[in-house]
Parts: C-alpha cells; structure tokens; sequence
C-alpha cells in the first residue's frame, strides 16, 4: 500500500511546478530522479518515498539527533534539510553503512559488542553521527572540550578521550540512557592514542 | 508548511534579481533555523532563494593580515581553520560552543548572523508578539524569564540573540559585508550589525531587504593580543547561552593598550561593554581594576523577576575571563576554557 507521499507522487501531474522542483539525491550508492514538492526534507523523502526507513523523526526539529545522515561526507540533521536544496549530494543513511554484502563496519560490530542501545530508536542516528566523530577527530576539528590550538595542535588528528566523545556525541539525545555503552563503542574505534599521549580507552563491560 | 517556490541562483546579480521579482521571498543558506521557523509557521516565504552554490564558501588571509570569511562557510570550517584557531581563539571557541557537530556542519556564517532569536513566545504562533506580529504585544514580559534579557530591552521586547558567533565578531571588531543589486557592497561592524528591540523589535539587524550577507572580515590580529570565549549554560554541552562572554586583551608594559569585551545571551543584540573597556583601556589591570570596570558595565543591567541571577553570572564570567587573559597576555599558561 502506498503512503500518501508515495501517492502524491504518483499522481504528479507536471514534473515542476511553482511549488515542486526536481531533485538527483545519490543515496547509499544509488541515483534517484524525484519530482517534489519543494517543502518534503530529506528525512521525508528517505523514510516515505525511497522506503529508507532507518533514520528516525524524533523531534523533527534538529535537536535530537535520531536523523542523522551523513551528505556530502559529513553529519547532519536530515529534517532540517529540504531536500530540494541537496541536487547532486552523496547522502549516506544507515542502512548504507554496511557492506553491500550485509558485512558490518566495525563500528557498528562495536555497537552490538558493547550494548550500545536500549529500544533503538535512535541508534541510527548515532551510528551516523559516531561517523562522523571518528572522521572529524582524525582530520583534527576541535571541539569544545579540547584544548586552545597552537599552530602544531591543528594539524593533529584529535584523540578521543571519554570528555571529548560526550562532547561530539552531544547533539544525539537518547532517553534512554544508554549513552554509557555507545561511548565505549566509539572508544573502541577511536585511532590509539599515541602511548605518551593518553591511554588507550578501556572499554567497559558490564 | 506554506507551498513555496525554490530558486537556485549561482551569482549575486542573480539573488538579487530573484529578490526583486520576489519580494516576499527568503534567501537560504544551511537553513538549520530558517526551515525550523517554517515548520513553526513563524516563516511564511512565498519563495526561498538558495544561496548555497554562490562562490561565498572561502576563508582568505588578505595582504594586510586581515581574514576575509565568505558568508557560506560552514560554522565547522570556520572553527576548524588554523588561522582562526590560533589568531582568533574567541572565534573558534564561541563557534564549538554552540549547537552540535550535525548543525555546524550545515549552518553557514550569514545564516548564524542572521538567525531568530529562540525566545519560546516567538516560536509559538498561538502566542503574541511583537517580533513576530508587531503590534501584538508581548507574552514573555508576563511569562517565564530565565532565557530573556537583562540589558536594552524594550516595553515591546525582551528576546535575547542566540548566536553566540556574533558574540565574538563583536569583541574582534569584526565587519560584515552586506551586497545589494541596487548600491553594491556596504560593510557594517559587528557591533553595529543587531539592533536593540526599542519600537522596532520585529527589525534584528540593520540588513535592508533584499540585502545579502557576502562575508565577514576580521581585522589583522595584534601580536601579542589574547582572546577567549566562555559560555554558561543549563547542560554541559549543546544548549543556548544563558551568559557568555567574548574578550580580547592586549597588555604592554604592565598596563592595558587594547581590551574588548562583549556579552551573549544578556541582550537583544551581543552587548559590547564599553564601559569596561573605557575603564581598563591605559590601567593596571589588578583584580580590583577588573572588578570595578565589570560592575561598572552591570549597572546598567535592569533584570526581569526571572532573570536577576543572569547578572551576577556574567559578571563572574567577565571577572574570570579578563583575568585569564591578563595571566595568559602577562605570559602565564593559559587558563582552559570550561563551559
């Protein structure tokens, strides 16, 4: 049965309208040439019309983080994106995390080995997100915990310490509290800390 | 939502000729808040003009020494540049304390300028308001005041501005480029940029219609001069200012050639505390000195019944703050930067 998004866009009449334009999204690998209607964000179009139903609306207002997608490389809130303005981006959803053939990365193995989730809901939105930390680190952004740069620091990828995790994972709200396990399961795939630096993260089992 | 026409433009001669045969349109940048205020309905454009494939999206270090920021640079490109990191801590900081990584990601130097103010009342439709409806009136000056303002408000207004970016463009004497089609490039200071609620709440900036944030200047760096940015909060991390603070300190024989200092989440518009800086600006800057110039700004403070402890807390984080920076400036390690 069709979704009344699906509906509408089968019954399209003209491909552009006043208030409908047409969109190239590359999701996960795949082009889609969709009509739309100029307000449907990119949350809507993954979950209602491409059937990605992986990322979740929380809030719908960017402030919980449970649709989080990965554009153009990077993290971000699909439901403060309107679709229409992402013409030619590479989106990533969760579902295109893994392998083609089903093979899990190794984060998200670090998310089944250290209970990283209680309901789940917004454990797609965290998955994306922890993507996007463990690139952010290594490339060597601050944030808001990390120490005042001198010249040499911001060359130098970020090690991530449990502070700095809580930090970058900050936009992702879970109410559950499972917060404890998905920062272990990001430690686990931080780049190790140089020795005289910092330890290594020790995950931590229950 | 509001059905809306989506113009895509690649110059802008063609924003501004888009503007002119849409005058109630929008322009888009990252659109982290102007979709938001859609979906509220306290946006209602008949069009939004999309300003993302415009050549705005370069940080260039100009000869003079000066860094020439272009308005579609993300808040993540901006805090992660190593000039501004080392020459422009204040920047950096200010922009890492705000939002999240998903949202600095998208949100665009122009647009965090040109954001709303997050006062609830706004938000709400069903609610009055002067800034949204001028004439309404207000329902926050009866209602809860904890995130409301203490310093320039108005009878009509008591919003706060929630960037926290424009906090430190204010004590860095930044510019802003502004570009319309009809009398080109205009560049306002930072300081001079928000405005004060006074009959006008529903105006935040002096921007005209139509007009285009092209790009940020930032004066060339003195050598020598320290700054930072420190932000209170209701949580540790990803929530709006309820103080903050952005000051720069130039010390040169044991006294103070250069001090700025600007205040978030305490006004309508970043407060540059002049007074302050009249009273440090030639002095030795002992505690003592710091405390009576920072008090000194704060008489001014007229707090609502919900708000007073607003006003002990940015003094406090304009104390500590001065005072890390006259230890960090007189060649002592710095202090860190605490939420």
């Amino acid at each position: 049965m069709r979704n009344p998004l699906q509906q509408q866009q089968a019954d399209r009449p003209p491909p552009v309208g006043p208030f409908r334009s047409r969109v190239v999204l590359r999701v996960n690998g795949r082009t889609h040439v969709l009509d739309l209607d100029n307000r449907v964000t990119l949350l809507d179009a993954l979950r209602e019309l491409l059937d990605l139903t992986g990322s979740k609306k929380g809030c719908d207002h960017g402030q919980c983080g449970a649709c989080t997608v990965l554009v153009d490389g990077r993290r971000a809130n699909s439901c403060l994106l309107l679709a229409v303005t992402l013409d030619e981006s590479e989106i990533i959803t969760v579902e295109g995390l893994a392998a083609p053939d089903g093979a899990l990365t190794p984060l998200q193995r670090a998310f089944l080995d250290h209970d990283a989730f209680q309901c789940g809901y917004c454990t797609p939105g965290q998955l994306c997100s922890a993507v996007g930390v463990l690139r952010e680190a290594a490339a060597g952004h601050p944030s808001h915990v990390t120490e005042a740069a001198t010249a040499a620091d911001t060359a130098r990828p970020v090690v991530l310490s449990p502070e700095e995790i809580a930090e970058r994972l900050s936009g992702n709200l879970c109410r559950c509290g499972a917060y404890n396990g998905i920062a272990d399961a990001v430690a686990a795939c931080a780049a190790p800390a140089t020795p005289e630096r910092t330890p290594p993260p020790t995950p931590r089992r229950t | 939502m509001k059905p809306f026409a989506y113009i895509r433009v690649t110059s802008l001669q063609e924003a501004a000729a888009a503007y002119a045969s849409h005058p109630g349109s929008r322009y888009i940048g990252g659109g982290t808040n102007l979709v938001d205020l859609m979906k509220h309905g306290v946006e209602t454009p008949d069009a939004l003009i999309d300003l993302t494939r415009l050549p705005l999206r370069d940080i260039q270090e100009l000869p003079t020494g000066a860094l020439r920021v272009g308005a579609g640079v993300s808040n993540t490109d901006l805090a992660v540049h190593p000039l501004v990191r080392t020459r422009y801590p204040a920047l950096s900081q200010a922009l890492l304390a705000g939002a999240s990584g998903q949202l600095r990601n998208v949100a665009t130097t122009g647009g965090n300028l040109l954001q709303r103010t997050r006062c609830p009342y706004f938000q709400d439709v069903s609610k009055p308001c002067n800034k949204r409806e001028p004439g309404t009136g207000c329902a926050a000056r009866n209602g809860v005041h904890r995130d409301h303002a203490v310093l320039g408000h108005s009878a009509h207004c008591i919003a706060t501005h929630p960037s926290d970016m424009a906090v430190a463009l204010t004590a860095l004497d930044a510019g802003i480029e502004l570009y319309d089609g009809e009398h080109g490039t205009r560049e306002v200071a930072a300081a001079d940029f928000h405005r004060l609620p006074g009959e006008h709440p529903e105006r935040d900036t002096v921007i005209r219609p139509g007009e285009i944030v092209t790009a940020v200047l930032l004066p060339p760096a003195a050598p020598g001069a320290v700054s930072l940015y420190r932000k209170a909060r209701d949580r540790a991390s990803y929530a709006f200012a309820l103080a903050s603070v952005a000051a720069v300190l130039e010390i040169d024989d044991g006294r103070v050639r250069h001090v700025a200092l600007a205040f978030g989440g305490l006004a309508h518009r970043p407060w540059r505390a002049r007074t302050t800086e009249e009273r440090l600006t030639g002095a030795v800057p002992t505690d003592e000195a710091v405390r009576e110039a920072v008090d000194a700004e704060l008489t001014a403070a007229r707090p609502l019944p919900g708000n007073a402890f607003k006003v002990d807390l940015a003094r406090n984080l304009a104390r500590d703050a001065l005072g890390a920076l006259v230890r960090s400036a007189s060649g002592a390690p710095p202090a860190r930067p605490r939420p």
